[in-house]
């Protein structure tokens, strides 16, 4: 669960020529010149193996699950609840039944919000998140609170963008009734040390939600060594498709909850009198899934798999020592968020640039970054920044690529400084 | 596509060194403008002698497209009444959205150093964002965005 990745000599090191061969649109030009694609924390791009496994399923399988007893519907069956059977094995869940598919991150909290948060919470209860937190992991909780009339309790930060821990730790209390926490926080690439922080809040009973959005792509997870309740992750940042996601639940919780949305496929029984629910995870996933979707997260997490975690790991932390040495010697630059564990994530300022204008010169070559408040506002706020430029690296990147952005900040400068 | 063409030195000058910046006390207007997409907050303030701006300043921060634009604005308005400040608006609008054909450049003086602008369509609102502000506080409304 470090970003510290393993000797090289357990393993050999990834052939990233060829990796980035496997990514279609890693050959496209912008204006010309290569895309150096370095907004992976937005979203990740697909290997061939995944868009291909979904045109295939289209193309001679698709049909709706858990429906007929024909031959596609069958298929297409065996297909998606194979994809959440390499989701639960990928995550080591205890059982399928504790892997929800959603529509990505942010609909996993909104429902651990609406389904275990709404019947339970209640004036005088408390709900603990930290100042780094996505807005998914924000407002999905004050949504709760105006419902329920429970309170909203934030964790600072540190000048280096970690959570403090001390802080979080007193604000833990008997009206504690769920934390949430982001696993790695988007803006700066902070890991979080959760397996303290769960810890804590284990001590005194409390539940706890993980936002795994920006960790999964980039470390082994492992639920159960993690003894977390709930972890929420989407598989567009991973290399699968967009539109689907995952909630981990304890099974135990999960069955206590009551469904959040009502349709076709959360039933086993419905009559204008009662209406039995399905088993789970059926009960959390009204209405037709995202087949294909779930198909190809299935396709991504074996390719992933394949490259191996440790090794993708050692890859993007080498990107990210590089990075922040290269752009450390950029004069006028003030890197964001200097944690001494960080995922492959870079937020910065340049004296006398705005980061939207900084976009728009690293876009003029080829560069894409994301430049904006990182849907973490709140994470801006801290810092005393309207908005951040943010480059964030995948196996496939390289130090050309960061060479580019070096030299295209450096134009910046020239030219607005 | 030159980026020479979107940062004019006539920008870069007037990012670098904005005109009537700074907060008006006895402002009979003000308004506020966020841009959420990138985070440009600038608060626009206006004082009028009847149907005259006798005054206008702005204060706030945003990219380099957004407080430059501002501060043309305000060079460009000071003096002007209501109705002519409108009317400068739609040309604006017009000169950020449409080709040149349609606009009356040279009427615009150095506000045209605007019209690279269009060919960089993410950036059009940065631009339009301080002209939205003005007519809200012309038309009395506190906040406007530009999402």
């Amino acid at each position: 669960m470090s970003a510290v990745p393993a000797p090289k000599d357990t393993f050999t090191a990834l052939d990233v020529a060829a990796v980035r061969r496997e990514f279609p649109v890693l050959e496209r030009t912008v204006r010309g010149k290569p895309l150096a694609y370095l907004d992976n924390a937005a979203s990740s791009q697909r290997p061939h193996v995944v868009i291909d496994a979904m045109s295939r399923y289209y193309e001679t399988t698709h049909a709706n699950v858990h429906r007929g007893v024909h031959t596609l519907s069958q298929e297409a069956t065996e297909l998606f609840e194979g994809a959440r059977e390499k989701v639960r094995r990928f995550i080591n869940a205890r059982s399928t039944k504790e892997i929800v598919f959603v529509r990505g991150t942010t609909e996993a909290i909104n429902l651990v919000a609406q389904s275990y948060g709404r019947p339970r919470f209640g004036r005088g209860d408390e709900i603990l998140i930290s100042w780094l937190e996505h807005h998914a992991n924000i407002v999905p909780w004050q949504l709760l609170c105006e419902q329920t009339g429970a309170t909203l309790k934030v964790a600072p930060i540190t000048p280096r963008g970690e959570v403090d821990f001390d802080a979080f730790a007193a604000l833990l209390s008997p009206r504690t009734k769920l934390v949430a926490l982001a696993h790695v926080s988007n803006a700066l690439g902070t890991i979080v040390p959760v397996q303290r922080f769960l810890r804590a809040a284990k001590e005194r009973g409390v539940p706890v939600l993980l936002d795994g959005a920006q960790a999964v792509p980039h470390l082994k997870v492992d639920v159960q060594a993690l003894d977390c309740d709930f972890y929420s992750f989407s598989s567009h940042k991973m290399c699968g498709p967009t539109g689907i996601g995952v909630l981990f639940g304890r099974e135990a919780l999960l069955r206590e909850m009551p469904p959040w949305q009502g349709g076709g496929d959360m039933i086993l029984a419905v009559t204008f009198g009662k209406t039995i629910y399905n088993d789970l995870p059926y009960k959390f996933e009204a209405g037709t899934p995202a087949i294909a979707d779930a198909i190809g997260l299935g396709v991504a997490i074996d390719y992933l798999e394949s490259l191996g975690m440790e090794r993708i790991a050692a890859v993007e932390h080498g990107l990210l020592e590089y990075a922040t040495r290269r752009l450390g010697e950029v004069p006028g630059i003030r890197i964001v968020g200097t944690a001494p564990d960080k995922a492959a994530v870079v937020s910065f300022t340049l004296d006398g640039v705005h980061p939207h204008d900084l976009g728009t010169v690293l876009d003029h070559e080829a560069v894409a970054v994301r430049t904006g408040h990182h849907c973490a506002m709140p994470v801006m706020e801290f810092f005393k920044v309207p908005a951040t430029a943010r480059a964030s690296f995948a196996f496939y990147n390289t130090r050309d690529e960061i060479d580019r952005l070096v030299a295209a900040l450096h134009t910046a400068r020239e030219m607005l400084g | 596509m030159d980026l020479k063409d979107l940062y004019r030195d006539v920008i870069v000058d007037h990012n670098r060194r904005p005109r009537n910046f700074r907060e008006m006390p006895d402002a009979d207007r003000h308004a506020d403008g966020f841009n959420p997409l990138c985070g440009d907050r600038l608060t626009l303030y206006v004082r009028l002698d009847g149907d005259r701006i006798a005054d206008v300043s702005f204060h706030g921060s945003g990219c380099a497209i957004s407080v430059a634009s501002a501060s043309l604005l305000t060079e460009s308005v000071k003096g002007r009444t209501v109705p002519e400040a409108e009317k400068l608006f739609g040309q604006m609008h017009d000169l950020l959205t449409k080709d040149d054909a349609e606009v009356d450049v040279p009427s615009l003086g150095k506000l045209a150093a605007l019209s690279g602008v269009r060919a960089f369509p993410a950036r059009v609102k940065c631009a339009s964002l301080c002209w939205h502000t003005l007519d809200a506080a012309l038309h009395s409304q506190e906040q406007v965005s530009t999402e």
